[in-house]
């Protein structure tokens, strides 16, 4: 049997010095990324590795939906296949006016002389896993930069807007929901077309409108959507609705609180959207009177 | 090959054989993928940091093969995987095995009960750490339920002990060979 000699020969440096070793290590790497994100470039390499773990643990969960449809009732198939026939149905008639209204708005926009609206292409993605870390609102879906989901893009499910790409991966994608602490979301009131932000506020159903005065046109049940002149989010997706309006004449503005639209964390099947075409460069007399960059534009 | 350094498996009954390097990793893989599990509604608040409890259960057995370049290397792997800081797990999981590896004689002459609250002691300290680097950052405290995960891991660990050594147990009789 092979003998090494006792540990306290050779040690190595001492347990000290190692631990004050990595933790400098650590408290470097955490300033350089939250201060200058100059980490994006490792990060994606490390999430390239993670990706085959990922899909890995996936796989019991598809494998059991799977199992899961093969046995669905007959009953429930026939229920949703009428269900879905009544819907076709309303749609398609809703399309029909549509088509009409589409064709109308582009003649009427040559006639104006306006720029044309470009529609975004989307990619439909499916989550992943949810983040674990409990300050911030992150869901990780299975599409990446390789299938042309770029940063900062809208994401969307069938109802509305659930969220924004904060990283993309090469496979993957880091999509930060609307109830997410730092997302901001630029949006219109659909009555009277009053703009405002919408904020999010880390707890899942609740959504903070802010900076509207106390005197401000709006009321519970107000739908909120997407106002799009952030240039980020598509014009008209809906966002929130309005629940619930404390108005104190105390303070300068009204405590709105608003529930997310979409099922912000309901639905496993999403829609990322392409990036629109950037807006118009700022007018050049305008650009020494901006005060501050705005909080909101994360992607810069 | 047995080495001098493992007296501390003999404060149990069972002699234990040598653990490989494999062995470790393949652990410290599959509580990664635990960690990746999708989770929703109430167990995202309960769900135990798997991560955490095997580098702590290695720390405290194996001292000399797990130290802090593991721990480090899976603390940037939890902060890519959940998009937090870059760091932060690094940095806590560090500090987590310096405790491991700076109590695990003190820990080992404990039963399993009072390794428990060894355990939880130390995970609470690692998730203090995350919760500091996060509110200095900017984060705000998301509330007592936080710390349950830790609690989780802290009642865990008996279990884990069992498992990993399963395979360790020597199988044959050592008057045989």
């Amino acid at each position: 049997m092979q003998y090494t000699p006792p540990p306290f020969f050779k040690r190595g440096p001492s347990l000290l010095a190692r631990l004050s070793f990595f933790a400098l290590l650590s408290l470097i790497l955490l300033y350089a990324d939250a201060r200058f994100h100059y980490m994006e470039g490792m990060r994606k390499a490390i999430g390239v590795v993670l990706y085959p773990l990922q899909r890995i643990v996936d796989v019991p969960g598809e494998v059991a939906s799977q199992i899961g449809s093969f046995f669905v009732s007959q009953s429930y198939l026939q229920r949703e296949n009428e269900h879905l026939a009544r819907e076709n149905f309303l749609n398609a008639g809703l399309l029909q006016t549509q088509q009409e209204l589409i064709a109308e708005n582009r003649h009427l926009r040559e006639l104006l002389d306006m720029k044309a609206r470009a529609g975004p292409t989307s990619v439909a993605a499916e989550i992943i896993y949810f983040g674990r870390d409990p300050f911030s609102r992150k869901v990780i879906v299975d599409k990446g930069s390789s299938h042309k989901v770029e940063e900062g893009a809208a994401v969307i499910d069938d109802t509305g807007l659930i969220g924004q790409v904060s990283r993309a991966f090469p496979w993957t994608a880091e999509i930060a929901l609307i109830t997410d602490r730092e997302q901001v979301v630029p949006v219109q009131v659909v009555k009277n077309g009053l703009r405002a932000t919408v904020f999010g506020t880390g707890y899942d159903g609740a959504l903070d409108l802010r900076f509207m005065p106390v005197n401000a046109d709006i009321e519970i049940g107000d739908v909120l959507v997407t106002s799009g002149i952030d240039g980020v989010f598509p014009a008209g997706l809906p966002v929130a609705v309005v629940s619930n309006i404390e108005r104190n004449a105390a303070y300068p503005f009204a405590r709105i609180t608003c529930t997310p639209a979409a099922g912000v964390n309901r639905h496993r099947q999403v829609l990322v959207l392409s990036r629109l075409a950037p807006l118009p460069e700022y007018p050049p007399a305008a650009q020494h009177k901006k005060a501050k960059p705005r909080k909101s534009r994360r992607d810069g | 090959m047995m080495r001098g350094s493992e007296f501390s498996n003999l404060s149990t009954e069972d002699i234990l054989l040598p653990v490989r390097p494999l062995y470790v990793a393949l652990t410290l893989v599959a509580a990664l993928l635990l960690n990746l599990m999708q989770f929703t509604g109430w167990m995202l608040v309960l769900r135990p940091d798997f991560v955490a409890l095997t580098l702590l259960y290695w720390g405290i057995h194996q001292p000399r093969k797990v130290g802090f370049l593991p721990a480090f290397l899976l603390g940037l792997a939890v902060d890519v995987a959940e998009g937090s800081l870059f760091g932060q797990h690094a940095l806590a999981y560090s500090v987590m095995m310096f405790s491991a590896i700076a109590l695990h004689r003190r820990v080992a002459m404990f039963g399993v009960r009072h390794q428990m609250l060894h355990v939880l002691a130390i995970l609470l300290l690692m998730q203090v750490i995350v919760l500091a680097v996060r509110t200095a950052a900017g984060g705000e405290y998301p509330g007592w339920w936080y710390f349950v995960p830790s609690v989780i891991a802290a009642l865990l660990w008996p279990v884990t002990r069992f498992l990993f050594r399963i395979l360790l147990r020597s199988r044959r009789d050592p008057d045989e060979v």
